[in-house]
């Protein structure tokens, strides 16, 4: 497997490079933004805190396992991904106003959401490994540069502003084509899953969700 | 009499223990997952996370940050006494949680469900959950933390008699592979089923089974045992692993549990105990004694007692 370093406000030639299943670690400087934060710039309109989208292009699904201490300071723990596909009502237009080119989180997000928003705004896709490195991503981080918007929204929605350096590992999820390695993997595993169903049964009683229709009857 | 500060000191050192030391069984599960896995991704993250439970360990910090949420399982033997009684006992619990959550630090996960108030401290209103259960003879209490993820991996449904094994293979995969693509399970995991009941005991009998147990324990029912045998095999079959990745590490070990359910029924409840099995046990004695393990040992002949009388003491100690 292909293992590279990458700068957490790439360019396009950085980003055309990459490959499905890469392995990769980023230096420089990420933010946490995750429904709450979504929500306030998408929703209600309010402009990201100044610098931000200058000062990175890397947003981390995330919110980290940290304290602040007595003096003001604050100590960073582990630091795991939360998962993305719940975000995809926002994806589109946080993307246009972010300017973000690296979006990190947990299991992708739908393929539909990397053709139509992600590979308009150039950016790709980086997932977290396991899921929980948490402990190996907890020692890329250099330190805290801010935390925005945490009286509003908590420690754990709030926007972390670290520093980091060789902070990983990641794989890449999506290229800048819109491709995801996640849906082909699931392709390659779908192909052998009659197989492994037989010996079973569907249950004798249904639920809604496996119909649609709210007039079927249950048994 | 058990000092509630020893309680709360125990129960300081178990948070910690639980969020950054990995457990043997679990590790060692692990490694045999590692050495078999021919899925390049897949044999790529599962050494990731060999060197994640290392890394975590050597630093003193949380093997994953998202921490779970914390809970607690406490059993007071009966002749137990504690300081300040049961009120004191939950208290203590209750403070341990808040102060870890700070001093580790943990994430504080808890929020209310609606207003999404957070206290930071991973204590609201019922969080941490703490369950009790007894034992006939000594005078100890044992603290139990787990530190389950909280969103994906577990479902329930209501099968009935005539669904039969056919059935309960159907739901297991059915769970398996919803919550395994993309790796949203955090496999490998422990599965724990829970089989009768009523569907909150179902619930909990799936849960314990799944963090209460350790890898490579087997119930004592033979029938059961080799259930959860074929359901280790049939799990790893699907063609998945780590991530939700082409691979055969899906599960590190399968544990069932069963109640006595309403004749016309037949409960079943699917939990994943992710990559990140975090628990940790202590046994607090009336002499002031304290012994830590990592296998909580909470199965004993008496939680599985068949009837009104149970069998007797000396086997239940054997066992524990």
């Amino acid at each position: 497997m292909n293992k590279l370093r990458l700068s957490t406000s790439p360019d396009r030639a950085a980003l055309a490079a990459l490959s499905l299943g890469d392995v990769v670690y980023l230096d420089g400087t990420v933010y946490t933004a995750r429904e709450g934060v979504y929500r306030r710039v998408v929703e209600d309109g309010e402009a990201l805190p100044p610098g931000l989208t200058a000062e990175s292009a890397t947003n981390f699904h995330c919110s980290p396992a940290a304290t602040v201490e007595a003096d003001g300071s604050y100590t960073v723990g582990a630091v795991t991904a939360t998962a993305s596909f719940r975000f995809s009502k926002w994806i589109g237009p946080w993307l246009d106003r972010s300017g973000a080119k690296l979006i990190l989180g947990k299991g992708g997000m739908n393929p539909e959401d990397y053709r139509a928003h992600f590979v308009p705004n150039g950016a790709v896709y980086l997932t977290t490994v396991g899921y929980g490195t948490g402990a190996l991503l907890g020692r890329g981080i250099r330190r805290v540069r801010a935390v925005h918007w945490r009286e509003r929204l908590g420690l754990a929605q709030a926007v972390w502003v670290v520093e980091v350096a060789n902070f990983g590992p990641f794989l890449v999820e999506s290229d800048l084509a819109g491709s995801s390695l996640f849906e082909r993997e699931n392709a390659k595993i779908a192909a052998g899953l009659d197989k492994v169903y037989e010996g079973t049964r569907p249950a004798v009683m249904k639920r809604f969700g496996e119909t649609d229709d709210r007039r079927d009857e249950m048994i | 009499m058990i000092s509630i500060d020893s309680i709360h000191r125990t129960a300081l050192t178990l948070m910690s223990k639980a969020a950054i030391e990995i457990p043997d069984d679990y590790l060692d599960g692990l490694r045999r997952a590692a050495e078999a896995e021919d899925g390049d991704l897949s044999a790529f993250v599962l050494q990731a996370m060999l060197e994640n439970y290392d890394a975590a360990k050597e630093d003193g910090r949380a093997m994953c940050g998202d921490t779970g949420c914390p809970r607690w399982y406490v059993k007071l033997a009966n002749e137990a006494r504690i300081e300040g009684g049961p009120v004191a006992l939950e208290q203590a619990l209750r403070r341990a949680t808040a102060d870890a959550t700070h001093n580790i630090p943990l994430r504080p996960n808890r929020v209310h469900p609606l207003w999404r108030t957070d206290h930071d401290n991973n204590v609201g209103i019922a969080a941490p959950e703490i369950e009790v259960a007894f034992e006939p003879d000594g005078d100890w209490i044992e603290l139990t933390t787990v530190h389950k993820g909280g969103l994906f991996g577990t479902d329930y449904r209501m099968l009935f008699p005539s669904d039969g094994i056919e059935g309960i293979r159907r739901f297991y995969l059915d769970s398996l592979v919803a919550f395994g693509k993309r790796g949203l399970a955090c496999q490998p995991a422990i599965v724990g089923i829970g089989l009768g009941g009523s569907k909150d005991a179902c619930m909990v009998l799936g849960k314990r089974a799944a963090c209460l147990r350790t890898v490579g324990d087997r119930n004592p029912d033979p029938k059961i045992a080799a259930l959860e045998r074929e359901f280790i095999d049939l799990g790893n079959s699907i063609g998945m692993g780590a991530m939700g990745f082409v691979g055969k590490s899906m599960v590190v070990d399968c544990h069932i549990e069963v109640g006595y359910c309403h004749t016309g029924g037949m409960q079943m409840s699917v939990h994943a105990f992710c990559l990140s099995s975090r628990r940790a046990c202590a046994r607090l004695h009336g002499d002031g004694r304290i012994e830590y393990r990592t296998d909580p040992q909470w199965f004993t002949p008496y939680q599985r007692r068949e009837t009104v009388e149970w069998p007797p003491a000396a086997v239940t100690a054997a066992v524990a």
